[in-house]
């Protein structure tokens, strides 16, 4: 192949290239905004009809919603930015990304080669700066490696262990002209993700589950990304057994099962806390032992039991919580041959011993951990809002949710019974995902409901996307739980500083109906728990409006259970508990 | 414990510094890591010399095979393997110096490889525990200088790394 800047017969340009490509990964969203270094793409992107470009007002909102739309659909969701300061907007998108292993392509522009190391006008060094939060990053310094190079990027990102690559371009080398062809497929002698696990380790581990007296299944956010719901459900049936799903995880096995016993963790239910601790078969599905899960892990290990963890990165296994059984492999295929092996197993589970395990579950869910005081007739609960949420949407709505108070009890009253329809961020944890992420859902399934769970602290991090939102004509339903406060951190302090709240009230908010509707949204503002599920029946009617619902929520609620830092799952504090605040200060001591 | 961890990986630019951004950014200890080409032009050998917990250990394996360039990795204390490093120390070499700094060389299989009015400069090859003695048999003041490469290492026999 020839390259230069003198366009032959059978060239084209860098910057078609780079559309060509897209195209060949059947991409249908680009979230992107312009800048100098990436001129030559976006005149490219003019002429080409293949995908939608979709222009957002922030980087970083661009990469939240082609994250979401990751999300939503599994396809690898792209962004494209400019040098410099576009790039580095870009940087807290693509670490949110990172943290929760969602497939995506990060491309940015890059001053032209020549230019590299002179500090350039909006020069960064976005292959250093993005190192630590990416799966993987190139820098093509060839118009001849763009193919192979984004070809390598999309296959990196989808398979193994998801995550986000970034491929930053010179804009030299989107004018320079090669000839074009895109590889069937790649082959990288140094990256080569296991698929099937070991299939001695997944019988010993069928052997293991059937001889359990309290087992238990506890599946995260790589059961979603790995597209193993189905499998989980067939192997949970089969077995009886309880399942809980982590905050990641949520639809991956679903809601209104009678075998599900809630979320586990800071914030998981008081069932699925003291089952975990207390179980003596625990089966780990895409899930990574983290911090806001196990809380102590010495309190954890306190415990004997039979650990089986089955994840794609073996990295994951044995990281915080060393387990007995490991199997690396992907969850759907590792699944599906626990499945076959149960089928043709003539041993079943130990009958009367499941049956005292579910007595002492149940035993623990009469404490009704999620229980809270709704009696008010003045004063809206945010709980509340979240169940006639649920209700209204019957359970079939995208909910994207910012972070904080609202993010936790969107997570425990919002009963998902599918995966890919919590969307939020898990592992980073970055206000201002919200929105993007609605917009992001509302692109992938247009007919979908999709509402944004949000506070008005986070919202105000990525509120300029009101703006996009008018122009895509999404009809998002922003469901602000406006408490005054930034509320979680206001907890914190309520809970292990005495009650010294700093800097956690929100003052100077704006009149978020007059906003919305500057922007010719629908606004709403709504005072009363009486008028909660009108609202939302009326917002929800408007099939093809943006509302901003902005809910006046009780300042001062918390969000129980909770197990406070450094404590053991079976530590929580309850709700119900007359001194719970006591409990908490006390707590820390 | 101290492991000595061989790896091969793509001959790229930037690999390095992503090998030493994971230690940074895990907390992972570096004592030493050497890397150069190999016989075949598109690999690189690394060699990280570094310390911790077996736990630590399985994790720094686990977590460098998951770096996308890196093609293999060996952890060469799971076998009988050899370990070499490089040493060049510059010492004083007056009066009666120039004698016993020629001796004390002679005693570690030392070269002297550079003379001056003033100092010798001697070469050793070693163990890292070696060069330690040797610098230890000195006593501090005559060390001008000195400089070391860092370990390198292969498994002993059939134990070979390669793609
Ligand atoms: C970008 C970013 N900055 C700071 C934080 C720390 N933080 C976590 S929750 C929270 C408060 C969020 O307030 P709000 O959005 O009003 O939600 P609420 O907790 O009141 O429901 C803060 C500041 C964060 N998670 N992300
Ligand atoms: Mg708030």
């Amino acid at each position: 192949m020839d390259q230069s800047n003198q366009q032959k017969t059978g060239q084209i340009s860098g910057a078609e290239i780079i559309m060509r490509c897209l195209h060949e990964e059947k991409v249908k969203f680009v979230f992107g905004y312009p800048g100098g270094a990436v001129l030559h793409i976006y005149d490219a992107l003019f002429k080409q009809k293949d995908f939608k470009h979709i222009l957002v007002r922030h980087e970083q909102a661009a990469v939240h919603a082609a994250d979401a739309y990751s999300r939503a659909t599994g396809e690898v969701g792209v962004a494209l930015v400019t040098s410099g300061p576009g790039a580095t907007n870009a940087v807290t998108g693509i670490a949110t990304a990172y943290m929760d292993s969602v497939p995506m392509v990060v491309i940015s522009g890059q001053v032209p080669t020549a230019a590299i190391g002179m500090d350039a006008f909006q020069e960064v060094d976005m292959v250093g700066v993005t190192r630590p939060c990416v799966k993987h990053n190139f820098l093509i310094k060839d118009v001849r490696d763009i193919a192979i190079t984004l070809k390598k990027a999309f296959y990196i990102a989808a398979s193994g262990r998801p995550g986000p690559v970034v491929v930053d371009i010179p804009k030299d080398i989107t004018a320079e002209f090669a000839e074009y062809s895109y590889p069937k497929t790649v082959e990288m002698r140094s990256y080569t993700p296991v698929i099937k696990g070991h299939s001695g380790q997944i019988k010993k581990a069928v052997k293991i589950l059937l001889d359990a007296k309290r087992p238990m299944i506890y599946s995260g956010g790589g059961l979603v990304l790995g597209d193993a719901s189905n499998e989980l459900i067939k192997l949970a049936k089969a077995l009886g057994y309880p399942v809980t799903n982590t905050l990641m995880g949520l639809g991956g096995y679903p809601a209104t099962d009678k075998q599900y016993v809630g979320m586990l963790g800071m914030h998981g239910t008081f069932e699925a806390n003291n089952a975990m601790q207390d179980c003596d078969v625990l089966l780990a599905v895409g899930a990574r032992f983290d911090d806001r899960v196990i809380g102590n892990p010495d309190h954890f290990l306190s415990v004997p039991r039979t650990i089986i963890h089955i994840d794609v990165d073996p990295s994951s296994i044995s990281k915080r919580v060393k387990v007995d059984v490991p199997i690396v492999g992907h969850v759907q295929s590792v699944l599906g041959e626990m499945n076959d092996l149960l089928a043709s197993e003539t041993k079943k589970p130990d009958a009367s011993a499941l049956k005292s395990w579910w007595a002492k579950i149940d035993g623990w869910r009469t404490k009704k951990s999620l229980s809270y005081d709704g009696s008010s007739t003045s004063i809206i609960k945010p709980q509340y809002v979240i169940e006639k949420l649920w209700e209204v949407t019957k359970g079939n709505a995208y909910v994207t949710s910012d972070v904080g108070q609202h993010q936790m009890w969107a997570a425990q009253y919002y009963k998902f019974d599918k995966p890919r329809r919590w969307i939020n961020s898990g592992g980073l944890g970055t206000m201002g995902v919200g929105l993007p992420y609605a917009m992001g859902c509302q692109l992938a399934d247009p007919k979908a409901q999709v509402a944004c769970v949000t506070g008005e602290g986070s919202i105000q991090m990525n509120i300029q996307e009101l703006s996009t939102c008018k122009q895509f004509h999404l009809p998002i339903k922003v469901i602000l739980l406006n408490n005054r406060y930034l509320g979680m951190v206001r907890q914190w302090q309520e809970f292990f500083y005495e009650n010294r709240y700093s800097e956690s009230y929100m003052d100077s908010l704006p009149d978020f109906v007059k906003l919305a509707e500057s922007y010719g949204h629908v606004g709403m503002d709504i005072e009363k728990p009486g008028d909660v599920e009108g609202a939302l029946k009326d917002a929800f009617a408007m099939k093809d409006r943006f509302v901003f619902m902005n809910f006046l929520t009780d300042q001062k609620e918390n969000v129980f259970p909770m197990v406070p830092n450094g404590k053991g799952l079976s530590e929580m504090i309850l709700g119900s508990d007359p001194n719970k605040d006591d409990a908490a200060n006390e707590i820390e001591g | 414990m101290k492991h000595i961890i061989s790896l091969l990986m793509e001959n790229e630019a930037g690999a390095l510094s992503r090998v030493a951004g994971l230690f940074s950014a895990r907390g992972y200890n570096i004592e030493s890591l050497t890397v150069a080409p190999t016989e075949d032009a598109t690999l690189s050998r690394m060699t990280i010399v570094t310390s911790g917990s077996d736990d630590v250990i399985e994790q720094i394996i686990k977590q460098l095979n998951k770096l996308v360039d890196v093609v293999k990795v060996l952890d060469l204390n799971d076998g009988r393997h050899i370990e070499r490093e490089l040493m060049l120390v510059k010492v004083k070499a007056t009066g009666a110096l120039r004698d016993e700094m020629k001796r004390i060389s002679d005693i570690f299989r030392g070269r002297i490889i550079d003379v001056a009015d003033g100092s010798y400069t001697i070469e050793l090859t070693g163990s890292g525990s070696k060069l330690d003695a040797f610098l230890e048999a000195l006593d501090k003041t005559v060390i001008l200088e000195t400089v070391r490469t860092g370990a390198s290492g292969i498994g002993r026999g059939d134990r070979i790394l390669k793609v």
